[in-house]
This record gives C-alpha cells, sequence and structure tokens, in this order.
C-alpha cells in the first residue's frame, strides 16, 4: 500500500498523532523511551505515510514489502504508533506497551509481532540484518527497498562500521540508513560519551550516498528520501539531526532534564503535553 | 595411532572437509541455500560452494559480528544462510548477534564451527573452539550437532539444513577415523548405539567417538562389556537413550573434544541426575586452555585418548 503522495501539511499531521500516541502508551506503561521515539517522528511518519515504502498491513510477509529495521529499538513506540495509524493492529491495542502478555514488548520482537522485521534492542546489529535483506532482494530481484533506523549512540557499536563498508562492498543501492541524531545517549551528550558526531564525511569515505539534514523538519525528511530513492548504485545514509523529546520540549525543558532517556512522562505532564501538541 | 584404529577403523576426512562437500552437493538441490563467510572459506570449506556458486556466497571480510547479522537478514527474507567460521570466532566473537539474529526470532539460520577443539593443534589455544558448546546449547532453540565422522556430518549437514530452524554443527581440523564406513543412519536427536555391553556406557561425540570404541575394545579384552553411544546431538538431547543407559549400565562416561563445562557432560549429567543418579566420569579438555603443539600429543597431554576413556570407565564402574 502506497499511499498517494500526501503534502507536507498531511504528513505532518500524521506526525502529531503519532507523537500523541507516544506520549499515551508510555505514560501508560509507566516506562519506556518516548523522548527517542519522538526525534525520530518525522522519519518514520514520512517513510510508512509519505509514499516511500511500500507495504500492507494485511500481507505482513509479502515477498515484495519494503523493509523497515528499528535498530534502536527502544524508539519502538514511534513505531508501534506508526503502525498502528498504518492499519497493522487496533490503536487500543498498543496501550498495552510493555505490559505483561502484551506483544507490544519493550523492544521490537519480529516473533510476537507482524510487520516487525527484526528483534532488536541490542544496539549496534540492525543495519546488518538491513544488509541481509537488501542481498536478498537483489538476488531475487525482488525489488524491494530496506530501511534501517539507527542511533547516534549507536553508532559507537563496531559492527555498524563492519555493516558499513559491507553494504558499500555489495553496492547496496535498495538500503537506506537514517541515523536520527538527537544528541543524546544514556549517561549525556553524544558528543561528550563518544564523539562521532560528523558522520557525513566518515560515512562518505566509505563510498556510500550521504545526506545531512533537520530532521525534525517535514519538508527536509520527504525531500532527503526523495533524493535518496534516486540512487540506484550505492547505498544510501541520512543524517537526520533531530531534538530528543522534539515536539513537546516545552514541557520537557520546565523539567530542566533536555536528555530525558528512557523516561516516561508521569501523568501530569503528559496531559501538559498532549495539550501542546493539540494547540 | 590414531584413534579407532585398535577398533579396525580407517582413517577418513576431516569432518570440515565433509560438511564442505555436501554443503556443495545440498546447493544444486536447495536454491534458497546461501553461506555468509567472515573470509576463512578455504579453512571451513565453504569455498567448495562458493566455487559452484559464487553468487549465492558471500565473504563479508573478517567481521563476525555482520556476518551473522547479515545472515539473520537472508533469512528473513526466505534464504537459508550457511554461516562458517572457526568455531570460536563464530560462537565466542558473535554470541550476542547470534543470540539477537538467529535464535531469539528463531531464524532459519545454520550456524557452523571449524576447527573445534583441541586437535587443531599448532595453531594454538586463541584459535580452538572449546567453550562453543556450552555457548550454543545455553541458547534456547538452537539444535546443537557435533558429528563425529566423514559420513555422520554428512547426513548432519543434510539434516540441519533439510529441518527449519536454527542450527549450530561442530566440525573438526584434521582427519578422522571412519566410524561409518556404510554410511550414517543419522536422525537430530536420536543417539547411534555402535557397541552395546551391560557394565558401563560411554556417551560421546566428536573425535572420541573413536577413542570410546577403542576403549571398549580394550576393555572387551578385560572382561568389561561396554556400551558406546554416539550423541551427535547435543541439543535436542536424546534423554531416553541415556536414562536406558543409567538404568541398565549403571555407570557412565561421557568423552568430549570440550571444555569441562557446558559440553556434552554437562548436560548428560544434568539429565542422569534428573531421572537416574549413577555415578558419571568425564573425560575433556579440563578447566584450561590448551597449548600449541601437534594434534596426537595434545590430545595425549590434555588426557583426550582410549586409554584415558578406559581409565575413566573402571573409576565409573568401581563407583557403582
Amino acid at each position: 500500500m502506497v499511499a498517494a503522495a500526501p503534502s507536507i501539511d498531511q504528513l505532518k499531521e500524521r506526525a502529531n498523532a503519532i507523537r500523541k500516541l507516544i506520549v499515551r502508551i508510555t505514560t501508560e506503561a509507566g516506562s519506556g523511551h518516548p523522548s527517542s521515539s519522538l526525534s525520530a517522528t518525522e522519519v518514520v511518519t514520512a517513510l510508512y505515510f509519505g509514499g516511500f515504502m511500500n507495504y500492507d498491513p494485511n500481507q505482513p510477509k509479502d515477498p515484495k514489502r519494503d523493509r523497515f529495521i528499528l535498530s534502536k529499538g527502544h524508539a519502538c513506540p514511534v513505531l508501534y504508533s506508526a503502525m498502528a495509524e498504518a492499519g497493522y493492529f487496533p490503536t487500543e491495542e498498543i496501550m498495552t506497551l510493555r505490559k505483561l502478555g502484551s506483544p507490544y514488548e519493550g523492544h521490537p520482537n519480529m516473533k510476537r509481532l507482524k510487520g516487525i522485521e527484526a528483534s532488536t534492542g541490542s544496539l549496534g546489529q540492525g543495519l546488518s540484518i538491513g544488509i541481509g535483506h537488501a542481498l536478498a532482494s537483489q538476488m531475487d530481484n525482488l525489488g524491494f527497498n530496506v530501511f534501517v533506523m539507527l542511533g547516534d549512540g549507536e553508532m559507537g557499536e563496531g559492527q555498524v562500521w563492519e555493516a558499513i563498508s559491507c553494504a558499500a562492498k555489495y553496492k547496496l543501492g535498495n538500503l537506506t540508513a537514517i541515523i536520527d541524531q538527537n544528541g543524546y545517549q544514556q549517561t549525556g551528550a553524544t558528543s561528550e560519551v563518544l564523539d562521532l558526531t560528523e558522520f557525513q564525511p566518515k560515512i562518505e569515505a566509505f563510498g556510500w550516498h550521504v545526506q545531512t539534514i533537520e530532521g525534525n523538519d517535514m519538508e527536509s525528511v520527504v525531500a532527503a528520501l526523495t533524493a535518496a530513492a534516486e540512487v540506484k548504485d550505492r547505498p544510501k545514509a541520512i543524517v537526520s539531526k533531530t531534538r530528543k523529546g522534539y515536539g513537546i520540549l516545552e514541557v520537557l525543558e520546565k523539567e530542566g532534564d533536555l536528555n530525558f532517556h528512557g523516561k516516561p512522562l508521569p501523568p501530569d505532564l503528559a496531559e501538559k503535553a498532549l495539550a501542546l501538541l493539540d494547540s | 595411532m590414531y584413534a579407532g584404529k585398535l577398533s579396525g577403523l580407517e582413517l577418513g576426512k576431516a569432518t570440515r572437509d565433509a560438511f564442505g562437500e555436501a554443503l556443495r552437493d545440498l546447493g544444486s538441490e536447495i536454491s534458497e541455500l546461501v553461506t555468509v563467510d567472515g573470509d576463512v572459506g578455504n579453512s571451513t570449506r565453504t569455498e567448495y560452494f562458493a566455487k559452484a556458486y559464487p553468487e549465492r556466497a558471500f565473504n563479508v571480510g573478517i567481521a563476525e559480528s555482520n556476518m551473522v547479522g547479515v545472515a539473520g537478514g537472508l533469512a528473513g527474507s526466505g534464504k537459508i544462510p550457511v554461516v562458517a567460521s572457526f568455531a570460536c570466532f563464530l560462537l565466542d566473537n558473535a554470541f550476542d548477534q547470534i543470540r539477537m539474529a538467529v535464535a531469539f526470532p528463531e531464524m532459519n539460520v545454520k550456524l557452523v564451527g571449524s576447527h573445534a577443539g583441541i586437535s587443531i593443534g599448532e595453531d594454538g589455544p586463541s584459535q580452538m573452539g572449546i567453550e562453543d558448546v556450552g555457548l550454543a546449547c545455553s541458547l534456547p532453540g538452537l539444535t546443537v550437532v557435533v558429528p563425529s565422522d566423514a559420513a555422520c556430518t554428512r547426513a548432519a549437514t543434510e539434516a540441519i539444513i533439510r529441518n527449519e530452524g536454527p542450527a549450530y554443527l561442530r566440525v573438526g581440523r584434521g582427519k578422522v577415523a571412519e566410524v561409518y564406513p556404510d554410511g550414517c543412519n543419522f536422525e537430530l536427536g536420536k543417539a547411534i548405539q555402535l557397541r552395546d555391553g551391560a557394565d558401563a556406557t560411554i556417551i560421546a561425540n566428536g573425535l572420541m567417538v573413536p577413542a570410546a570404541l577403542d576403549a571398549a575394545t580394550a576393555l572387551k579384552e578385560q572382561g568389561v562389556n561396554v556400551r558406546v553411544l554416539d550423541m551427535h546431538t547435543i541439543k535436542p538431547l536424546d534423554r531416553d537413550a541415556i536414562q536406558k543407559a543409567a538404568e541398565e549400565t549403571g555407570a557412565i562416561v561421557v568423552a568430549e573434544e570440550h571444555l569441562h563445562h557446558g559440553g556434552l557432560g554437562s548436560v548428560v549429567c544434568q539429565a542422569v541426575c534428573e531421572m537416574k543418579p549413577v555415578p558419571v566420569e568425564s573425560v575433556d579438555v579440563g578447566d584450561v586452555y590448551a597449548e600449541s603443539g601437534d594434534p596426537d600429543g595434545l590430545l595425549q597431554k590434555y588426557g583426550l585418548t582410549p586409554d584415558a576413556v578406559a581409565d575413566a570407565v573402571k573409576r565409573a564402574i568401581a563407583r557403582k
């Protein structure tokens, strides 16, 4: 199901709906990673609703479907919310996020939830899995594309760089990696924990096509995904500069904790965040 | 003298060679079969397949973590990836990748660890896979197979590839005796009884199977009758055969080319304790890293010989 080219405003509206779900389900769960999900919302929204991915929620195993792999698995609230909006499952179901018996686990589990392409949650591994899918697509001339979203903190894992060189070797023009560079990881600013911030020249040096964009600006995201789709002879990366918790920063800033990693909003702040998103 | 000679067995191929040939032969029939290699295909023998089917063979370089992840992705899109490397680099280096990309999502990936055990010899302990079985057995849902000879390896290779689900196959570097010169009637999860006897049972796998047969041959001359089981599949374990051995022979010796902890000995002891406690003696590498040296010398020094197995049988019987 490829959505018929929606307008930027329509995508922004969709992103806003997804943001509200992220806040609601993580607050209801009392745990989870809303801020890491909110930074990635424009990209995930554009992928699922901007006509960049071919998928059918009723045929999640269609061999020709495009694949989206959330390597930064802790941000699964954005994935579950986008997939609910796309019709993979009823929206009310994802309110069971992280609860015993729920398939909406704290990190994506492909054995329990249709439409999840990789079980993730140990960082640094999603791009390698994406390469496997991309190779299979090329071998069988299935023509599907693979999108992998990574976090900037996750780029500290050596396996990511193994995968970057591997994808270049096989000239995987059907593979797009999006690095959600929100600037923070578990214990602080990514620039302070392990400074890998200049991703574009590093990844370009491996032979990839790389763009750096403002990742919370829907127009930039759509333009970058459009440009990446035109490149067919090598793997593509989009360094997506974002803000952790984007969309509810005013609420988070009041708390004086811009990192807010792995913390759900308490109910009173969630109300304020939802009001802000409604305004 | 190689283990197995005393029992009249001929020296045959290395199990890695049998694996490579079986894989190449299966390639013509199973079009989904692909290999993912970490630049040791000429050692693991996946190069036999790669030469026959270059378009289905991926050498991702010296990057085991990525190698296993790529295999997980290939399986996610319907391929049957065979990932081979030295047992230590595959299991020990890429353990989390095996957990996340293969075992946890139950991907149809076949992991093959070559150069297992101390019998690789001169290259030394950094290259010896001796924790691999313990690591593999700890992962839920992973089938774990340690074949004893070329025929058994050939059959095991076909069995794990035709059986849907993640699996680990362990093969060795050097030539081993032909335990099954007329072919191996192999069934996953089903031990093969090679000798019967009422005094004790030797449960062995890998290159310790011919050693167990020699031990049984020598003991028979001394009036001790020993049952010998080839426990080629460690997971799922043939608990029935173990229970029967415990009940009918009352003493068990486990023989394997693995560290004392985590391998066949550990799983057999657990099964015996749960079902029918009887004395168990172990013949294994111990709780140490070995050293460089010629393979026969190493097997002697670290006690992986027919004599060591026979001594263990006597100790087990004495404890009855």
